[in-house]
């Protein structure tokens, strides 16, 4: 169990700055997600936790202590690879008790340890297996295991459901999640995936370019992102963003407007708008119905049926393209028009330097 | 399905075609040709007709017998001894040449002897140069394979780092390869000469003139090892260059789990190095073993299979009586010896270093 805590965290690659000054903290316990786009630095991040790439500027410290510079298996931590990492000529049981055996554990004490993971995990069956004889998930398992067996204060998770097929992805999520409920360590996990981070995570850690965007639970991700990049990168299907003016502003609401959308009351207060400003709205797919108070009206170019809902593009006036969430079985097809409404009250407002306002 | 390309034999043959037919030609019948050879008395140039011989061959190659004799008695039944205390024994040359009575020994020669008590075992080959030949061959390949093996993959070692310059290092030591072994040889005559030689320059230098100045090719008792030293030194870096693609087909994660788990370098080396080096190592025994058995221009041009035949070879001594003497059966019994060798220690390299499941 520890707490982690990252500040002012930098990494160069030669000139190019990849991290631009990290502030995180993760508290005892928290399972906390990493998540961006691929490049964003996450993965990175983690690595630099991990002790596996430099500090280049900044303090880490994991439980009381820095550990800067102290090599990877000092700083009581796991990790877990996207490609699972296990030893490919050992069995299950010897891959478990890896680190015991290098640190010449007497045996009595890698078989305790061993049957723990292995009992945590449910794969007592599998310890006799080489890796070439385990699926996907079965591997993943074995990767967890070593981690769970090294009882560390950290567990570090590198998009580890990754290459695993959708279907088992949600079983070994649900898996992850028993897990830290069990465990009760703190975990630190990255993905490209926002659906992961969105299920799994105490907290979500959003990055972008170097930069992290916004910290919070995942609701709040969802319902107050800071800013546009995290509008438009939690929640699928993506937020709808619309060019707007504003065209009133007062202590608890601002009022926007365009050929679009007409005439919508935001309720802000003390918003940082001024009257005439271009913004950007955001609408979620699935604050839209069809009829209500507006009327966004546009026409239909696609229609996804995914069977619980369906998901309509809809080209408006001004040719901006809108996603609306209908219900699974309601009648649209393409070349239809469609009138459309919004929950004012659950619309997001972004200035146009990108900021909430 | 599979695709049409990898379906398509006749794309394959006519690729293949080519150099298949090239080592049929050259390989493949050459060698049933050398078969068959072995089973006659065919001369490379000869006005007798050829006869079928049947295994005549092959007992001339590889007739041995042992023969213990006693010391001679005088009247008293005890053992006579000369001047200097030395038992005498009966002339062997009584039992190999023309006795009716040991027709399995005539026409052998003495290989090598020892005493058991009062009695000399006498160890007889009918073709000692052959014996000579065949265990020089063994001993250079029992200390070029290790030998040659176990650097080449330290240099491998050496050079799959990521520092600057190291390509420099990659060419150096792999320049001997590209040079002629015929040139190589040539070069290390002038560096063992007895006189002026570098190496005697040397050792002398090093010892302020206390080593004394050895004849390295010249002495039965340094030859062949001067030959080994020489021909390690010029194959080791093309065994590296193969370590080296076996080392860099090893994940880096692996290694990082293995540094996050708190592995020493030797660990490491132990648990993620050697096993993922498995195939490679197969190869390159494989490989050095049989280049090992064919040992051949160095002695060519070096010694010339002297001094004594301290440094006969097999290869040698094919070449040296099928075209040398002329005695193509002889050549090619050989030869089909040398084959069965190396076939059946592949294998046993084989089977020694499989995969055990």
């Amino acid at each position: 169990m520890a707490r982690v805590s990252l500040s002012g965290i930098k990494k160069n690659y030669g000139g190019v700055e990849i991290i631009k000054g990290v502030d995180i903290d993760i508290a005892d316990g928290e399972f906390t997600v990493f998540v961006g786009p691929s490049g964003c630095g996450k993965s990175t991040l983690l690595r630099m936790i991990a002790g596996l790439e430099d500090i280049s500027d900044g303090t880490l410290t994991i439980g009381e202590r820095v550990v800067n510079d102290l090599p990877p298996k000092d700083r009581s931590i796991a990790m877990v690879f996207q490609s699972y990492a296990i030893f490919p000529h050992m069995t299950v049981r010897e891959n478990l008790a890896f680190g015991l055996t290098i640190a010449n554990a007497p045996k009595a004490e890698k078989d305790a340890k061993v049957a723990e993971a292995a009992r945590i995990l449910q794969m007592e069956h599998l310890l006799e297996r080489r890796p070439s004889q385990l699926s996907g998930g079965q591997r993943q398992r074995v990767a967890i295991g070593r981690a769970i067996v090294r009882k560390p204060g950290v567990f570090l998770f590198d998009e580890p459901l990754s290459n695993l097929d959708a279907a088992l992805r949600v079983d070994m999520r649900m898996e992850l999640s028993k897990l830290h409920a069990d465990l009760g360590a703190t975990m630190i996990y990255v993905t490209h995936d926002q659906v992961e981070a969105m299920t799994l995570a105490d907290k979500i850690v959003v990055l972008n370019a170097g930069i992290v965007q916004q910290v919070g639970s995942p609701l709040e991700l969802y319902h107050r992102p800071a800013n546009i990049f995290v509008a438009g990168f939690i929640g699928s299907p993506k937020m709808n963003f619309l060019k707007v003016r504003v065209e009133a502003v007062d202590a608890t609401s601002v009022t926007v407007g365009s050929a679009d959308i007409g005439k919508l009351v935001l309720p802000r207060a003390n918003a940082t708008a001024k009257v005439g400003d271009e913004v950007t709205i955001g609408m979620r797919p699935h604050h839209l119905t069809v009829g209500g108070a507006q009327d966004i009206t546009g026409r239909v170019v696609l229609v996804e049926r995914l069977g619980n809902e369906t998901l309509a593009a809809v080209v408006l006036g001004s040719g901006q393209q809108i996603i609306a969430a209908l219900p699974g079985d309601i009648d649209v097809a393409p070349g239809q028009e469609l009138h459309l409404a919004t929950q004012a009250d659950r619309a997001s407002l972004f200035l146009a330097n990108g900021l909430a306002a | 399905m599979a695709s049409k390309f990898t379906r398509s034999n006749r794309v394959g043959w006519s690729m293949a075609g080519p150099a298949a037919v090239l080592m049929a030609i050259f390989v493949v019948l050459p060698f049933i040709f050398a078969i068959g050879l072995s089973f006659t008395n065919q001369r490379l140039i000869s006005p007798n007709p050829t006869q079928f011989v049947g295994l005549a061959n092959y007992e001339q190659l590889l007739g041995v017998g042992v023969l213990t004799l006693e010391p001679e008695r005088d009247a008293a039944g005890a053992a006579v001894r000369d001047d200097a205390g030395a038992l005498a024994y009966p002339s062997l040359r009584s039992f190999t040449r023309n006795n009716d009575q040991y027709p399995q020994y005539d026409g052998m020669r003495e290989w090598f002897s020892f005493d058991i008590g009062e009695n000399r075992v006498f160890v007889l080959g009918r073709d000692i140069v052959f014996l000579k030949a065949l265990i020089n061959t063994v001993i250079f390949v029992l200390i070029v394979a290790p030998v040659q093996g176990g650097l080449a993959l330290g240099l491998a070692l050496l050079i799959n780092q990521k520092l600057r310059g190291i390509n420099l290092f990659r060419a150096i030591y792999f320049m001997p390869v590209v040079v002629s072994i015929v040139v190589v040889s040539l070069l290390w005559r002038f560096i063992y000469d007895g006189n002026s030689g570098l190496l005697n320059n040397l050792l002398g230098a090093a010892t302020f003139g206390a080593f004394p100045r050895i004849d390295w090719l010249g002495n039965p008792g340094t030859a062949l090892g001067s030959i080994i030293a020489m021909s390690i030194w010029q194959a080791v870096g093309f065994h590296m260059v193969i370590w080296l693609s076996g080392l860099q087909t090893i994940s880096p994660t692996l290694y990082e789990a293995a540094a996050i788990e708190g592995a020493s370098p030797w660990q490491t080396f132990r648990y993620v190095t050697w096993p993922g080096l498995r195939n490679t190592a197969v190869l390159v025994l494989i490989v050095i073993t049989m280049q090992a058995f064919s040992l051949f221009s160095q002695i060519d041009v070096m010694t010339g299979g002297g001094p004594l035949d301290s440094t006969q070879t097999i290869v040698f001594q094919a070449v040296e009586r099928g075209y040398g003497k002329q005695d193509i059966s002889g050549g090619s019994t050989i030869s089909v010896v040398l084959f069965v060798i190396v076939l059946s220690i592949s294998f046993i390299q084989r089977w020694l270093t499989r995969e055990k499941t």
